[in-house]
């Protein structure tokens, strides 16, 4: 093409052309959602918390119950409408995790349960849980060796 | 056939499109071009176990719903020609297995309707065949799983990505008939601006299409005029847009006469299908029911029909290679 001579022009007048993601409008989808899920969690954690469960266990009983809900409506083709509407308001909680596992071996059932669920579940969440672990291990040596 | 300029082939004797067929899947049974299509399906698996099973059937029944409106035999059909998405292309080699028609498989990306039509057309003149077929297929789900997330991943998708669309298109070619006729052919080259992004195929499929039409224009020595259509693949709202900034600055004004099956097929607002359709089954469906009735009643008589594909796989992009595109060119007269 000669009227871009570098991939750079092209590349500069591509983005010219093409329209961002309405940023403020997902911003505050994901602040409602997010913060309803968040909600969600503590009304669980103070019910927990009021039927006598220690701060811990409360936690505990309250991811539970937030991965399994959340789980449930990906299986009900409900949670991925949700995330389309609210981004990271629905990702970036356990919520989001327990969706990036169960969508995968829910699309990959066709492969067997080896192969396919088995093999293929952490596709999406393998690197959250490679870098966060990761992260975990840097964390505590630093405060084994500070401490 | 003869060689005209630097790449185009222009048929002695152009061979006739005798029939046409698609099968869609339900949303595009919701889009604009409803009415036109042969079959309209209600669920993506129509019956199977696995996406990959549905798009095999949708592929298979289509072929056989274009050869019985051909009134040709089957066994009177000479070669086939298809291709798709998925790795190898098993939509078109399962779906065809059981059609006992000498079976070459073509990989163009979704470039792959127009180079079937074209490798067929040059069979037909240059005497190997008296009829052939051209099949495509695409499916949403089985490219989703394929190239991006699982369909239950709650992600967002951007403003630039596309919907493959779900479906299949069909043509038998033929030496004798009446039209409309295959009269040039302009195979394009891999055309390559460093587009990187995977949710803009638009942008980086665009200057392929760009090349190939003038390509064509030169070689042909045609005007945009000459055509009361030219209609690209699948380069969606942003693809289309570029390609008609892009002929302008090369001196070819193609707005009033250019339109884009993946801007056609969708409502882009009511479908929330973002900057269009996309996929082998985009140009192969569009072309297939809307174009050909067009044809058919004579409303339009000349079409340019250009598929674009983009030449990349999910190895490619995570490797962060660019993306390759391809403009294939077919001039349909009546």
């Amino acid at each position: 093409m000669d009227n871009f001579e570098t991939p750079k022009q092209y590349q500069d007048y591509v983005d010219k052309k093409s329209p961002n993601s309405p940023i403020l409008k997902n911003c505050i989808c994901a602040f409602l959602v997010g913060g309803i899920i968040c909600c969600i969690g503590q009304v669980i954690l103070d019910i927990c918390k009021a039927r006598g469960l220690s701060v811990e266990l409360s936690g505990t009983v309250c991811s539970i119950v937030l991965i399994g809900l959340s789980a449930f409506l990906t299986g009900l083709n409900v949670f991925n409408k949700i995330g389309k509407f609210a981004g990271a308001g629905s990702l970036i909680p356990i919520t989001g995790f327990a969706n990036s596992i169960v969508s995968p071996a829910m699309e990959y059932k066709s492969e067997g349960y080896i192969m396919g669920v088995g093999a293929k579940m952490f596709t999406v969440a393998g690197p959250v849980l490679v870098y966060g672990i990761s992260t975990s291990i840097l964390v505590g040596l630093v405060y084994f060796i500070l401490m | 056939m003869q060689k005209l300029g630097k790449q185009t082939i222009k048929f002695d004797t152009p061979p006739t499109i005798t029939s046409t067929a698609c099968i869609v899947g339900p949303k595009e049974s919701d889009g604009p071009l409803a009415s036109y299509f042969d079959k309209c399906l209600d669920d993506e698996f129509w019956g199977e176990e696995t996406w990959e099973k549905a798009e095999s059937k949708i592929i298979k029944e289509t072929v056989s719903l274009a050869v019985s409106k051909s009134n040709i035999a089957s066994q009177n059909i000479d070669y086939c020609f298809a291709g798709d998405l998925l790795n190898q292309c098993i939509s078109s080699s399962f779906g065809l297995r059981e059609l006992n028609i000498p079976f070459f498989g073509v990989f163009g990306a979704c470039s792959t309707f127009v180079e079937s039509m074209s490798l067929g057309s040059v069979f037909i003149d240059g005497g190997a065949a008296e009829n052939v077929l051209c099949a495509t297929s695409s499916h949403f789900c089985s490219a989703e799983k394929q190239f991006r997330f699982p369909l239950e991943l709650g992600n967002q998708r951007p403003p630039t990505s596309q919907w493959t669309v779900t479906g299949s298109g069909a043509a038998v070619l033929s030496k004798s008939g009446n039209g409309p006729y295959i009269t040039h052919i302009t195979p394009g080259k891999i055309v390559d601006l460093g587009i990187k992004d995977a949710n803009n195929m638009g942008a980086a499929m665009a200057p392929a299409a760009v090349d190939t039409l003038l390509t064509h224009f030169q070689d042909t020595g045609r005007a945009p005029s000459y055509y009361d259509l030219i209609l690209t693949g699948d380069l969606g709202h942003i693809g289309k847009e570029i390609t008609i900034d892009m002929m302008k600055t090369h001196g070819y004004n193609i707005k009033s006469n250019y339109n884009d099956c993946g801007v056609l097929i969708f409502d882009k607002e009511a479908q929330d299908t973002h900057s269009g359709g996309s996929g082998c089954a985009c140009c192969g469906t569009v072309f297939s029911s809307y174009v050909f009735k067009q044809l058919q009643q004579k409303k339009v008589q000349k079409v340019l029909l250009v598929a674009t594909g983009a030449l990349t796989n999910s190895t490619s992009a995570q490797q962060g290679e660019t993306i390759p595109g391809i403009a294939h060119a077919v001039s349909i007269e009546l």
